[in-house]
Formats: structure tokens, sequence, C-alpha cells
């Protein structure tokens, strides 16, 4: 226990200190959101319309781009070496490594996606859809992403690779928390059974994703 | 008897093969120094005795019976200090060493003091709470090798460093040496991979070049020349 703490604790602190990773995430998520006012026009109708699957795919985006920063750092300075011969089984560090990029890019986007929401005249009866849907939804997208960080480790291009590998994963997780948030717009009876498909999205990433991780980082020394 | 003993290794990277039917033994406080030209496959041989990468043939065996190199119970008895440095620059050396101590499991009071120590064995101290980003490439190299000090030598026996002496001057070389040998006064193993002689270690030399592909009847004669021989 104590050594999945330490490795929670050192990756959290190591994202604090380097802060600047985290607003940018903000940053990226929010600024991206904004031009699309400029993009379609800002007749209010279209932007509420649009509003929740804006919120949804720069969420998405965002969590892809801090994505090299899970396990390429550690295995460049040779730390990834001493993780994997620590006493702490390899699926663990998986999860422990998924938590510190959700907390450290999931959970911030939760915070300022009311903002983004704001910008976009997102309809107000959509707000508390939205967060569930994103608390839901997020830590799916932080389990899948590490999985790809762990297969494109090592490899040149992991970048692109990752993008590439990762954003067909993505889809599922976007159509039903899009489902959840505009659901009543589109004429679905209640989110509630959306909400529910995203919980055991990520309940399903979260019991499969760690093993697949696992051998990836197998893989790659 | 070796209580650590290779047979038959063949190690391939990528399509390359780098040696093959390479077999070596390590008696208990003995050190098996590993040399070769760049590229030899030195660290590769580490990082497969270490389970980190997949040998193409041959067998480990431990006091005796073989053994998966990649298992549990091979992974708790090794320490393996590679090329890079393992440090995150935007830690203290003490916080460097803490995590380390942590992901071992030492429990919280234990982890504290053995890092106090290790910090002060190693003449760490008065940049301990710096940023390691600040410290030069030598005072990394000391950081990196004061984790073998964290763990008693009869927990973890055996010792895999690669180039262990690289940026160190020759204070902490020989600091270095006496911590190997007192590793090696407890029993310990050290398989390490370096270009420097490191003539003050008991123990074995083996040129992996030796072990390169190549004609059969060069390598037989190779074998016996080298493995035994001592230093």
């Amino acid at each position: 226990m104590s050594a999945v703490l330490a490795l929670l604790r050192r990756d959290l602190k190591l994202a604090l200190r380097q802060g600047i990773d985290v607003a940018l995430v903000v940053l990226f998520f929010l600024a991206a959101g904004i031009l699309f006012p400029f993009a379609v026009g800002p007749a209010p109708n279209l932007l509420a319309a649009i509003a929740g699957g804006v919120v949804m795919v720069m969420a998405a985006l965002a969590a892809l781009l801090s994505l090299d920063r899970l396990y390429l750092p550690d295995f460049e300075d040779g730390s990834l070496d001493g993780i994997m011969l620590s006493p702490l089984p390899l699926e663990v560090v998986a999860v422990v490594k998924a938590l510190g990029h959700w907390l450290t890019t999931g959970l911030p986007l939760i915070v300022a996606a009311p903002l983004l929401g704001l910008a976009l005249n997102l309809p107000a009866a959509a707000y508390v859809p939205m967060l569930t849907a994103l608390l839901l939804a997020t830590p799916t997208l932080s389990l899948l992403g590490n999985l790809g960080a762990a297969l494109t480790l090592g490899s040149r291009r992991a970048a692109v690779l990752i993008t590439l590998i990762i954003l067909p994963l993505y889809v599922p997780v976007l159509i039903f928390a899009m489902a959840a948030i505009d659901g009543t717009r589109l004429g679905f009876s209640g989110s509630s059974a959306f909400l529910g498909i995203l919980g055991a999205m990520f309940v399903g990433s979260l019991a499969l994703t760690p093993w697949a991780t696992a051998a990836a980082l197998r893989q790659s020394t | 008897m070796a209580l650590f003993e290779a047979r038959n290794i063949a190690c391939k990277r990528g399509e390359h093969l780098l040696f093959d039917l390479l077999n070596f033994s390590v008696a208990s406080g003995e050190a098996l120094v590993l040399t070769g030209a760049n590229g030899s496959g030195k660290s590769s041989l580490l990082r497969v005795v270490a389970g980190l990468i997949q040998r193409r043939a041959g067998d480990f065996l431990w006091n005796g019976r073989t053994m998966r190199p990649d298992g549990d119970q091979h992974r708790r008895r090794l320490i393996y200090l590679g090329h890079g440095d393992a440090l995150k620059a935007n830690l203290t050396p003490r916080e460097n060493l803490r995590f380390w101590a942590d992901l071992v499991g030492l429990p919280g009071g234990q982890a504290v003091s053995v890092v106090e120590q290790a910090l002060e064995e190693d003449h760490l101290e008065p940049f301990a709470d710096l940023p390691a980003r600040f410290l030069s490439a030598g005072q990394r190299r000391r950081l990196a090798l004061s984790r073998l000090r964290l763990q008693p030598s009869s927990a973890v026996p055996l010792w895999l460093l690669d180039e262990p002496t690289n940026a160190l001057d020759g204070e902490a070389r020989r600091r270095l040496i006496v911590l190997l040998g007192r590793h090696l006064a407890f029993g310990g193993l050290i398989i390490l991979a370096t270009h420097d002689p490191l003539r003050e270690l008991p123990g074995r030399h083996l040129r992996i070049d030796a072990y390169a592909p190549g004609p059969v009847d060069d390598r037989a004669d190779v074998i016996h020349r080298d493995h035994g021989e001592a230093i």
C-alpha cells in the first residue's frame, strides 16, 4: 500500500511542480472550445445545440494532449526500470498512473467545464448531466489513454500514434456522453440510462486496460 | 557452489543477435565484471538478467534451480541500476531516494532513517534539499548509486550495475568500491558492466565480445580463456 501511495504522491508532486503542464491542458480546453462561436457564428440556438458536444470533444482532446507525460519521462530517465522491478505488480502501476493522469487532467477539466458551457450558451438544464457525464467519462478516457501511452512507448512519433490508436476508442465514450447530455433535446427519455452505460464503460476499462497496459509496458523495454 | 548461473544464454535486439551460448556463474561474495566494446551487449545482458528483456535461449539457475528472470521472486532479490540515473529533476535528492525507499516497501519510519543514512554516507547532504536538476553529472550519479544503500545486502543479494563509475570523481569512485566490497563481504553478488577495470574488486572478468555470433571454433577457445580469468 505504501508503495502505491509513494508512486501516486510522486506523480502528483511532479505534476504540481511542473504546474504549467496542468494549466496548459485546461487552457487548451477553454481556448479551443471558445473558438467555436467564432467559427460557427454567434447564433445562441446553434451554440446551445452544439455546446455539450464541443465540451466533450475538447475534454477528450485535452486528455489526449497530456498522455505523453505518463510513461515517457520515466522511460527516458530509467525510472521505469526501477518501477517495473519493484514489488508492485505492473497492473497496479498502470492503475496508479491512470489515477494520477485523471487527477491532474480529468478533474481540472471538470472544474473548468461550466466556464466553457457558459461561453457556449449551454442550456441550464444540461449542466448537471454534462458534469455527471464528464465525471464518468474522463476516468475512462484516462484509462484508455494510459493504454495508448504504454503501447507507443519507445516508438518514434509516439504522439501521433497515440492519437491514431486512442481516438477510435474514444468514440463510444463520446457517443454515450453526448446522449446523456443532450438526451432530452434529442428526444431520448432521460439521461440516467446513458450515464449508466458510461459508468459501465468506466468499470469495464478499469477491469481490462490495466492488464493490457502492463503487457504493453513489458514489451517496451 | 555458484549461487547464480547462466547457461547458453542468447540475446537478440531487433534482428541483431548480440551474443549466443553465453555461460557464466557468480558465487556468493563474487563480482562478475562485464567488459567489451560499445554495443557488444553488456547492458542487454544486465537487462536480461534483471528480467527486463527476454532472452532468446538459455537457462538461469539460482541456487542450482532453474528460475524465471522475470519472476516475482527474482525481482525481489535484485537491484538494477541502468545507465540512466532514474532521477526526477524536479524532486530533491531526499525526495528521490525516499520514493525508491517507499517503492520497495520499506515502512515509513525505516524509509526516513535509511534515506538520511544514505545521504550522509554518500556526502549528499549539502544539496539534499535542492531540486536534482541543479546537480552535476557526477552528483547525479552518486545520488543514483545511493539507492544501493537503501536495502540491506541480505534482502537484495544480486546487484546489477551498468557502468556505475561513469562521471564519478576519484573520491566518489573510492566510496563506491568500498560499498561494493562491503556487499561482497556480506555474501552478495555483483554483475557490473564497465569500461573501468575495477581491479580492486575480487571477482572475475567476462568479455562479452567473445560470444558474438561467429565461428564456433574461435568461441570455444575464448570461453575457456576468459571465463576463468581472475583479475
